[in-house]
């Protein structure tokens, strides 16, 4: 329940962080898809050792929470709630991957060590920027800018009404797991004899209500076809914007800025 | 003009598990009424209604809306005649904004854009939506919903509008803006409610149902007054009529 | 279960992504000439549905614990397998997009093992020859569990795979494997008895629901079976040529294949390990110039295949350098972040 909860409040949250009107939130939703995207494969072609060289990109999420008026919080939270099993995963290189690469005074550092920080920074870095993407864009506007992309019209009407639809029934089961709570006089899940009459009866419930919602569709004229708003096209700003990006991780890519950084400041150049 | 009327004769309709929810129902109403449909939960309401727009066919007897029998081949003509407020709006609306909401009708009409933006539009502000219009439904209180799904209904231009428990949610803010706009309409209205205190307000003739039937039909006042008839269908009499103990003494 | 983007190389999320994205197609193009309009609402609701149930727990008896739904084989039984290849996909997008569970580079990855396997090939091929055309409590509780059971295993083992074949882990993959399949072991069995006991229930209450349409309307064996051997004829030349691409084509223009190619390799398991990191080290569009990466001291064999370039380039300057350079980076970010939100106000 304490699940269901947080996953509606957050839900909520990041729709109305998606609500608001800045730089970033007027450009076209179709451009922050194509970039985001980017970005995650840069991220993710980076080297299993690279670490430095990866922190520059953290830029990006920066730049954009800044410019978006994102809180870190909820992002800091999300990124909490994920990072335990990848961080898990990511501790074993460390054990299984004890080649010394680097040396930092007089300690040697492994490369597990190494790939552990950059799964890491990785895991950072492809996190706030999906979340930044929905935080910036709302699910509709994604979804215009997915059906533009190519994605199949039944697949794009799919995601729109699951989540319309997701609003109203976590707030429905939210109500039946409270009622069940109550009367259970526990609050650790629901018990195995009540496993399938509690979630076949919201599924009845849920079927009935399709049933209704397609009739209320019906009664519009629907006849298979559900219209779409297609999202707005480029202009300048947008063109501009995706360039700078890509010229930006093209940068970080190819040259690493804090190595040539910390070169001239500790006189490596000599 | 004859084409907004409603005519029911010896409906029967029974569910596919066996419930028989209308039993033998007949009825007439005229262009420009403004009939309420009252009666316990379970009496027969909500079927009643899924009568009017082909939602549901009788098992037995015919509907006939303007002189059009209700019938696969008419649907397409009915709906557009009659408008359909369902329940619950979350059922409505189903689209991912206001806009697109109210715009998903005459689209599906086959309106060109540009009339379907004015439509869209006018009837946003008619229902005084209009500064909603970009907002997911989801987003919406209880009686910003109602009146989204009225504008959406609106918008297909319906002669005959059909309401289930329009003013069930909502507060008594919300009730009242909602009776007074009902009020501007001069369509065909079907109202069927808990509220008898709207009933009082909205309709001059009030259908009082039963186990699926028709227990009385006239005139609201006349209904509301007849205490045996409401202790039968299981109703009470609107609070606006109940002796009030307190201003009774004085 | 779901796969995370920076636990996956470029190459295996995209050959997944483009095999989930041709799957999707085909599933969509099927459920459009279905001319099945009731379906439209359905799926969504139903998609909700089962993401909101996705959050309930269920308490396992005798243990403290507790499981919940993943929901690919409900779905299947409820929709048919393209309706619900479809919807998983769907929920699995909105979780990437607004719960980072998985990412956008995983959601190929994520859309095959918890879509594709469950909705094509546990249903079809599991519960529906164990449930036959006429259901019973007890064939309906054996082929739920069977399926997701059997679905869960395959899914997990193709976590494993393509966490090895990315190579960003260093887990031996029989390790891996030894840690993955116990634990979804236990995880199918739950999910499969939910499953069980729900469609137990609708079966009980409402059996219109589940009779006619889920067996009349889903596709006999034989075009699933297409779609199966399509899709992986099409996953293995998407990786196949990806990964060709990627090894012998390391600056974009030499076009000559080595004497060894994928299959010879696939014989021993370090071998692939070996050769993929060797991919994930190319298709990386520079050599890694500073930290130079090249040992695993777990896999031997992969040092000598890869190492061309001597470890280590132990070189403290460089070290210090890196870590002075990132501080200040990082620094760097701070104060333009704040910069950034000063100027956006305004
Ligand atoms: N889908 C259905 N399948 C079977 N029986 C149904 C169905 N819907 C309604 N019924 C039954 O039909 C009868 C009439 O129900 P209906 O919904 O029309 O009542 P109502 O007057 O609208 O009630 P309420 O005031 O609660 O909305 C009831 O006995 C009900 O149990
Ligand atoms: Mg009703």
């Amino acid at each position: 329940m304490i699940k269901l909860k947080s996953t509606w409040l957050d839900l909520r949250t990041i729709d109305d962080l998606a609500a608001q009107n800045t730089f970033i939130h007027s450009l076209n939703s179709c451009t922050k898809l194509v970039t985001t995207l980017a970005f995650i494969l840069f991220v993710t072609s980076f080297s299993n050792y690279e670490v430095t060289s990866l922190i520059p990109l953290l830029f990006y999420p920066v730049a954009l929470m800044s410019l978006g008026n994102l809180p870190y919080k909820p992002i800091a939270k999300r990124l909490l709630l994920i990072a335990p099993f990848i961080v898990f995963i990511g501790l074993l290189n460390p054990i299984f991957d004890k080649a010394p690469i680097a040396k930092l005074g007089p300690f040697l550092i492994t490369g597990g060590w190494l790939s552990f920080l950059s799964i890491t920074i990785k895991l950072l870095l492809t996190v706030t920027s999906a979340l930044i993407l929905v935080a910036t864009t709302g699910m509709n506007s994604i979804c215009s800018a997915m059906a533009q992309i190519g994605v199949p019209k039944p697949i794009v009407i799919q995601i729109l009404f699951m989540y319309r639809y997701l609003h109203v029934l976590l707030e429905e089961f939210l109500k039946t797991n409270q009622a069940y709570d109550l009367r259970s006089f526990k609050t650790t899940g629901i018990h195995y004899k009540a496993w399938g009459s509690l979630l076949g009866q919201l599924l009845l419930r849920t079927m009935d209500r399709a049933q209704r919602i397609y009739q209320a569709m019906l009664c519009r004229g629907f006849d298979g076809k559900v219209p779409l708003r297609s999202a707005a096209s480029w202009t300048k700003k947008e063109y501009v914007y995706l360039l700078f990006c890509l010229f930006f991780f093209l940068f970080c890519r190819f040259i690493n800025i804090p190595q040539t950084l910390g070169r001239l400041l500790t006189g490596g150049f000599q | 003009m004859s084409h907004h009327t409603i005519d029911l004769t010896n409906v029967f309709y029974t569910y596919p598990d066996g419930t028989t929810a209308l039993r033998n129902l007949s009825l007439h109403i005229g262009h420009g009424e403004a009939v309420a449909i009252v009666g316990s939960n379970g009496s027969g309401k909500t079927t009643l209604l899924s009568h009017l727009n082909g939602v549901l066919f009788p098992t037995e007897g015919a509907v006939n809306i303007g002189g059009y029998p209700v019938v696969k081949e008419t649907l397409s003509h009915i709906r557009r005649t009659v408008g359909m407020i369902f329940q619950n709006p979350d059922d409505q609306l189903f689209m991912p904004t206001v806009y697109d909401d109210v715009a998903f009708g005459p689209l599906n009409l086959g309106y060109p854009p540009l009339e379907v933006e004015k439509r869209v539009m006018s009837v946003l502000k008619t229902v005084g939506a209009y500064a909603l219009k970009d907002r997911p439904p989801y987003r919406l209180s209880g009686g910003q919903k109602r009146a989204v799904a009225i504008a959406a209904v609106l918008a297909m231009d319906p002669a005959i509008l059909v309401m289930d428990e329009p003013t069930a949610a909502l507060d008594p803010l919300a009730r009242r803006k909602l009776i007074t706009l009902l009020h501007t309409f001069s369509h065909t209205k079907i109202i069927a409610t808990h509220d008898l205190d709207m009933v009082l307000d909205l309709c001059k003739r009030t259908i009082v149902l039963h186990n699926g039937t028709i227990l009385a039909d006239g005139p609201t006042l006349e209904i509301f007054r007849n205490k045996l008839i409401l202790e039968q269908a299981g109703l009470e009499q609107p609070f606006s009529m109940q002796n009030c103990p307190v201003c009774s003494k004085s | 279960m779901h796969m995370a983007d920076a636990l996956i190389s470029p190459v295996v999320g995209g050959t997944l992504w483009a095999a989930t994205a041709g799957l999707a197609s085909y599933a969509a193009k099927k459920v459009q000439s279905d001319m099945d309009e009731q379906k439209v609402p359905l799926m969504g609701v139903l998609g909700a549905f089962v993401f909101a149930s996705q959050m309930i727990n269920f308490t396992i008896p005798g243990t403290g614990s507790s499981g919940h739904i993943g929901g690919g084989v409900l779905l299947a039984i409820l929709l048919g397998p393209h309706a619900a290849f479809l919807t998983i996909a769907s929920i699995l997008t909105v979780q990437a997009l607004f719960f980072a569970d998985g990412g956008l580079l995983a959601l190929g990855c994520n859309i095959f093992n918890m879509g594709f396997i469950p909705c094509y090939i546990a249903y079809p091929f599991i519960y529906k020859p164990l449930v036959g055309t006429t259901p019973s409590q007890r064939r309906i509780m054996l082929g739920s569990i069977t399926a997701a059971v059997v679905g869960l295993q395959l899914g997990a083992f193709s976590v494993v795979l393509e966490t090895f074949f990315s190579g960003i882990s260093a887990l031996p993959f029989s390790t891996f494997v030894l840690l993955m399949q116990p634990i979804h072991l236990a995880i199918g069995l739950i999910e499969g008895i939910i499953t069980a006991v729900v469609i137990g229930f609708i079966y009980q209450e409402a059996p219109q629901i589940i009779q006619p349409k889920a067996f009349n309307q889903s596709l006999g064996a034989t075009s699933i079976k297409k779609v199966v051997i399509v899709l992986f004829i099409l996953a293995l030349i998407t990786g196949g040529a990806l990964s060709w691409f990627a090894s012998s084509n390391p600056d974009g223009l030499e076009w000559s294949i080595s004497g060894t190619n994928g299959e010879e390799k696939l014989q021993e398991t370090d071998e692939i390990h070996g050769f993929f990191a060797e991919i994930q080290e190319k298709v990386a569009f520079l050599p890694d110039y500073n930290f130079k990466a090249t040992s695993h001291p777990t896999a031997a064999e992969e040092t000598e295949a890869t190492s061309e370039a001597a470890w280590p380039a132990v070189d403290p300057g460089t070290s210090v350098a890196g870590l002075v350079g990132s501080v200040i980076t990082l620094i760097l970010a701070y104060f333009i972040g704040k910069g950034l939100q000063v100027a956006a106000k305004r």
